[in-house]
C-alpha cells in the first residue's frame, strides 16, 4: 500500500498535536478570542471556522436567523424570494431511514472559494484569516458568484436600503453574504448566530480558530466525526457539521 | 434714473448669489480635534477615505486615523443625528460643490452609539 502526501501530513499533524498535549496538558483549555490591536491586519495564522452540531439544532428554532437579521440589519420590504438571506434553516430527511435533521446553512467560508474564482472584478475575496467577503466598492452586481456558490449562500440586494447598521454597510446593486460577523470577530466577539445559539442554551454553533490545535473547535473536530457539506467539491469549507 | 438702475442691478446680483446657498458647515463637536487641519481635510478627505477603506476591507486593519464612521460620529448634526439633509455636514457642502458622494448609499449617515464606536471616543 502506498502512503500519499496527505496521509503523511495527517500522521505528522497528529503526532505534533499529541506531543503538544503531553508537554503542556490542559494549559489552554478554553481559547478566548481577543480583539486585534488597531493597525494590525488580519493574521494568516488564523483560520476562522464553525462547527454546527445538528443533534442540538432544534427543528423550528430560528434564533440564529433572527440574530443575523438584527445584527446585520437585513430587514427588507420586498417579497420573500428576493429578500437578502445570509443564513437560513434547512430541514432534511433521509427517505430510507426517516431520520430528520434541522440545520443552519450559510456561507461556508471555503479555503478554495468558487465565488472568488469567478468574480470578474476581484470584489469577491478571501481575507487572510479565511473569511470570504464581498468588497462592495468593486462589486458590479453581476451575480456570477451567486451562480458559482454550491451552497446558495449569496444574495443580491434589489432595493434601496436605509438604516443600515453603522458597522455593516450594504446597499442596492451589490451581492452579499455571511461575513462571519467580521466586525464582531475583529473586536474579539463571536458571530451573532453563535452567540444567539449559546444564549438559548442549545450551543449548536461553535465558533473558533481551526488552525489552533488547542482551540475548542479543533479539539471537537479531532474527537468527533464531522462532515463538510459537498466535500466532494474539494472546496474545504470552514464550516463543519456534526451528526449529519 | 441711473441710481435706480444701479439699485436694480445690485438687487439682481444679490439674488444670483442667494440661488446657491453657502454650505452649512456646522460642526457638532467644535473642539478643533479633527484628524488633520481643515485645509488638508477639504482637499484630501476623499483620498484618505479611499485608501483606508481598501486596507480595512481587504486586510482587516481597524482603528485607522481616517474612518468614515469616525467622520460621521463627530460631524453628524445635533438635531438630526445625520450628516445628510440640507443642513447635514456632508450633503450641504457636496451640494454646493455639485459632487455626489456615494458613501451613504451603503454606509450609515448616522452617528454611532458611544458604546459601539471602535476604540471609544474619538481624539
Amino acid at each position: 500500500m502506498s502512503i500519499d502526501g496527505s496521509r503523511r501530513a495527517f500522521i505528522g499533524a497528529s503526532a505534533g498535536a499529541l506531543a503538544g498535549l503531553l508537554i503542556a496538558p490542559g494549559v489552554r483549555l478554553v481559547e478566548l478570542a481577543s480583539a486585534r490591536p488597531d493597525g494590525e491586519s488580519a493574521p494568516s495564522s488564523v483560520r476562522w471556522g464553525m462547527l454546527i452540531d445538528t443533534t442540538r439544532c432544534a427543528d423550528g428554532c430560528d434564533d440564529c436567523v433572527k440574530a443575523c437579521d438584527s445584527e446585520n440589519a437585513l430587514g427588507s420590504s420586498i417579497e420573500s424570494r428576493q429578500r437578502p438571506q445570509w443564513i437560513r434553516k434547512i430541514d432534511i430527511k433521509d427517505v430510507r431511514t426517516g431520520r430528520q435533521h434541522s440545520l443552519p446553512m450559510m456561507c461556508q467560508h471555503c479555503a478554495n472559494p468558487p465565488c472568488v474564482d469567478v468574480c470578474p472584478t476581484g470584489a469577491s475575496f478571501k481575507r487572510a484569516d479565511g473569511i470570504v467577503l464581498v468588497d462592495r466598492h468593486s462589486c458590479i452586481g453581476c451575480r456570477y458568484c451567486m451562480m458559482a456558490c454550491p451552497y446558495k449562500a449569496r444574495s443580491f440586494v434589489h432595493e434601496v436600503l436605509v438604516d443600515q447598521n453603522s458597522e455593516v454597510p450594504r446597499g442596492k446593486g451589490c451581492v452579499e453574504g455571511c461575513t462571519l460577523c467580521v466586525h464582531r470577530v475583529d473586536k474579539g466577539q463571536a458571530p451573532a448566530c453563535a452567540d444567539a445559539c449559546s444564549k438559548n442554551s442549545r450551543g449548536a454553533i461553535l465558533f473558533g480558530n481551526l488552525n489552533d490545535p488547542d482551540s475548542e473547535i479543533s479539539r471537537r473536530i479531532r474527537t468527533v466525526a464531522t462532515t463538510q457539506v459537498r466535500a466532494d467539491l474539494r472546496l474545504d469549507p470552514g464550516v463543519r457539521y456534526q451528526g449529519l | 434714473m441711473r441710481y435706480a438702475l444701479m439699485v436694480m442691478a445690485l438687487g439682481v446680483a444679490v439674488d444670483a448669489t442667494a440661488d446657491t446657498p453657502k454650505p452649512a458647515v456646522v460642526i457638532a463637536d467644535p473642539a478643533g480635534r479633527c484628524v488633520a487641519p481643515n485645509d488638508v481635510m477639504r482637499r484630501t478627505h476623499m483620498d484618505m477615505l479611499k485608501h483606508q477603506r481598501d486596507r480595512t476591507v481587504r486586510q482587516g486593519i481597524r482603528g485607522e486615523k481616517a474612518s468614515l464612521g469616525a467622520c460621521v460620529d463627530c460631524h453628524a448634526s445635533k438635531t438630526t443625528n445625520s450628516v445628510l439633509g440640507a443642513e447635514g455636514f456632508c450633503q450641504s457642502c457636496h451640494s454646493y460643490a455639485a459632487v455626489k458622494p456615494d458613501c451613504f448609499d451603503c454606509h450609515s449617515a448616522k452617528a454611532r452609539r458611544k458604546d459601539v464606536m471602535a476604540g471609544g471616543e474619538r481624539p
